[in-house]
């Protein structure tokens, strides 16, 4: 599979590629304090019990996000 | 769970604070860092200081300031809050970048974690836009060897433009090496450190990843086998529940099989004390009154406390500190985040409801870790649902005495920490059904961003922690008995002597809280506890007992068994019981952690919040409750 996806729609397992991160997200610039920029590779680790939110794998931290701001997120997975 | 007199009520630590040289050519330092990569162990390990350290992001939340010496000159070291980026969306990011920017230290030191340093070289570079008064301290380096990341330090140093130092703050390496180049970089000329205007984060970004690239050599991914595999098991829709559920029932168990030897042993030795001291006190003369209420007020009291109330408490403690340095508490926060956005409420709530568990108070200083100040609200509230380290012991007892029996045993042991666990369960369920209430009512509004950090697991300092936090803890129980517990006996024992129209005033005050306590299943006696228990929760269970002994015959009490037949004498059962747990679980916060709301919350409004919403769901399970068993029998 070799299509751009939203963060949110991610299976675990998966590795991916930011390709875009709306400004309609609210914590665009706390993403990428966090190192999320185009072209940073992301794994999708982990889906809480619940369902939501999901850890990635991202520069070597795990950081959990909620699909509300996921979303906002599109990845090229790989 | 950062539970130090200082740290908690009116002491509670400004969000700015002010700098204290001992002599005026003191260096100010300030330790910055990422959240979690070990500033406060480092801080520690410079100063000899004892500051309270965890293994999840936003363990620090204000500003600590520590001294030290180093070659004949003293340094004045300030550990901020970690901090992703200066960009300051939180409280505690604030305060960070206040301290930088306005208060200009002398030098700052920008702590990093070796295991995640390309992460970590966002911070820094942005620190380097303010000051290049700073060095970079590369901290965790036995953990990075052990899992195979080579570091270039000198290419890291001349592509930085600063000095890197390399340090394992738990083993005490390389602090002289810090302290060395830190006097260096203090002696550059000062800047004047003006709020810096980035270049974009994403060339921050780009620069740090193009830094790491050339400076880092491995084939670690930053995330072990084994991390995944924890994390797989803690957080899978199968296990991820029942492994929280058992471990904290677990940690029930050992604290309830584990208290009961020391307990016993404490009551029997202190209540052999007590005849002698009545013996001796009556000896040097004092008056008898005097002696009795010393004896029978004061000291029976505190030796309740100590007994019955110390020994959970200092078993209690460890155990949580430790699932916090391993990393547990945010895998908590992930699994129950869902819920809490179900009620408009941050997931991180589920870190200060744990750190709640220890202690209300600090629980609330922690709430400081939630950026929106809606959400932060709501957590601040609803704190006092999930019961204090001060309130489990008597929950223990009384499930101990209505429902397992004094039998003992491995068997009886694991039904009370199975009941305890449901106990709990029941405060978390109040927590949500609060947060709820409250964010469709006072506090509407929509569940803002989250973004939280799973940290490492990290193999906790076993002796260190158990060491630590018993003597702490016991110092701080101890120093609460002897200033609250004290004055607590001293009033009952007043109350119970002095009559008035032939009633004691025990008997005349209780009976008017009687008619209220009745409604809720309580009796007056119960509910003038928790009154009087309002300056801590620790002394309810032994201001019971007070009343219940006071004036009358001098019943030896010394064990479970003569507590229970003493509670059942007066008119407890099982209902009694729930009741009481209930309002246990569910009542006003005490004094300590009112005084800290208020100070958190700057206002008196939100203060009374939540002074009453615990207090009206307590006195609304308890009569529901009392309702339905009506029903039925």
């Amino acid at each position: 599979m070799n299509g751009i996806c939203r963060l949110c729609d991610m299976n675990s397992g998966e590795t991916g590629e930011i390709a875009e991160i709306s400004h309609s997200c609210k914590i665009r610039q706390r993403l990428s304090d966090l190192g999320f920029i185009c072209g940073t590779k992301i794994e999708c680790l982990t889906k809480s019990p619940l369902g939501d939110p999901t850890a990635f794998l991202v520069r070597g931290t795990v950081i959990a996000l909620r699909r509300e701001d996921s979303r906002f997120v599109k990845v090229r997975v790989i | 769970m950062g539970l130090t007199r200082s740290s908690v009520g009116k002491n509670a630590q400004d969000s700015r604070l002010s700098i204290h040289r001992k002599r005026p050519d003191d260096l100010v330092v300030a330790l910055a860092g990422n959240p979690n990569v070990g500033k406060t162990t480092v801080f520690n390990a410079l100063t000899g200081m004892r500051q309270h350290t965890g293994n999840w992001p936003g363990k620090t939340v204000t500003n600590a300031q520590g001294y030290c010496e180093y070659d004949g000159r003293g340094f004045v070291l300030v550990d901020i809050p970690g901090t992703y980026s200066l960009s300051a969306r939180s409280a505690e990011e604030e305060v960070a970048r206040d301290f930088l920017c306005s208060d200009t230290p002398d030098a700052v030191v920008v702590v990093c974690d070796a295991t995640c340093l390309e992460r970590n070289l966002i911070l820094v570079l942005q620190t380097l836009q303010i000051t290049k008064r700073a060095v970079v301290c590369v901290n965790l380096m036995d953990e990075a060897k052990k899992r195979g990341i080579e570091l270039d330090l000198e290419a890291l140093r001349s592509e930085l433009g600063v000095p890197v130092v390399c340090t394992e703050a738990r083993r005490k390496k390389g602090l002289s090496d810090l302290l060395s180049k830190i006097k260096e970089v203090a002696s550059l000329p000062p800047e004047n450190n003006s709020f810096p205007s980035f270049v974009s984060s994403e060339e921050i970004v780009a620069e740090a990843e193009r830094i790491y690239n050339m400076c880092v050599k491995t084939s670690d991914c930053g995330y072990t086998e084994k991390a995944r595999k924890f994390d797989r098991l803690l957080t899978s829709r199968i296990t991820g529940f029942p492994i929280m559920l058992v471990m904290l029932a677990i940690i029930f168990w050992i604290t309830i099989e584990g208290a009961n030897l020391p307990s016993s042993l404490l009551s029997q030795f202190l209540f052999r004390l007590e005849m002698p001291l009545y013996d001796f006190l009556v000896a040097v003369n004092l008056p008898h009154a005097l002696s009795e209420a010393i004896t029978f007020g004061i000291y029976r009291v505190l030796a309740w406390v100590v007994s019955v109330m110390l020994p959970p408490m200092a078993i209690f403690f460890p155990l949580f500190t430790l699932l916090e340095d391993l990393g547990f508490l945010p895998r908590i926060a992930f699994n129950l985040d869902r819920i809490f956005k179900k009620c408009n409420a941050c997931g991180k709530q589920s870190l200060t409801m744990c750190m709640g568990f220890g202690c209300n108070a600090a629980g609330v200083v922690g709430c400081r870790i939630i950026d929106s100040p809606r959400e932060r609200l709501i957590a601040i509230i609803t704190n006092s649902l999930v019961p204090c380290n001060g309130r489990f012991p008597a929950l223990i007892t009384l499930i101990t005495i209505f429902f397992i029996g004094a039998g003992g045993g491995i068997s009886s042991s694991i039904t009370s920490a199975a009941l305890l666990t449901l106990l709990i369960l029941l405060g978390i369920l109040a927590t949500f059904a609060a947060s709820r209430l409250l964010s469709s009512t006072i506090l509407r509004g929509l569940p803002s961003s989250f973004a939280l950090e799973l940290p490492p697991y990290r193999r906790p300092q076993i002796g260190k922690v158990i060491v630590r936090s018993v003597f702490d803890r016991t110092l701080f129980v101890l120093g609460r008995a002897v200033s609250v517990a004290a004055p607590a006996g001293l009033i009952i024992w007043i109350m119970a002597n002095i009559t008035y129209d032939g009633q004691t005033l025990l008997a005349i005050s209780s009976s008017a809280l009687d008619p209220i306590a009745r409604v809720m299943g309580l009796d007056g006696v119960i509910l003038m506890a928790f009154i009087l228990g309002f300056p801590a929760n620790e002394i309810v269970i032994p201001i019971i007992i007070m009343a219940y002994t006071a004036g009358g015959a001098l019943t030896e009490m010394n064990d479970i068994s003569s507590l229970s037949a003493l509670l059942i004498q007066n008119g407890w059962t099982w209902m009694t019981a729930v009741s009481t747990m209930l309002f246990s679980l569910m009542h006003w916060p005490c004094s300590t952690t009112l005084m800290t709301i208020k100070k958190e919350t700057q206002s008196l409004k939100w203060t009374a919040v939540a002074f009453l919403t615990p207090t009206v769901m307590g006195i609304a399970a308890c009569i529901i409750f009392n309702l339905i068993l009506k029903l039925f029998i």
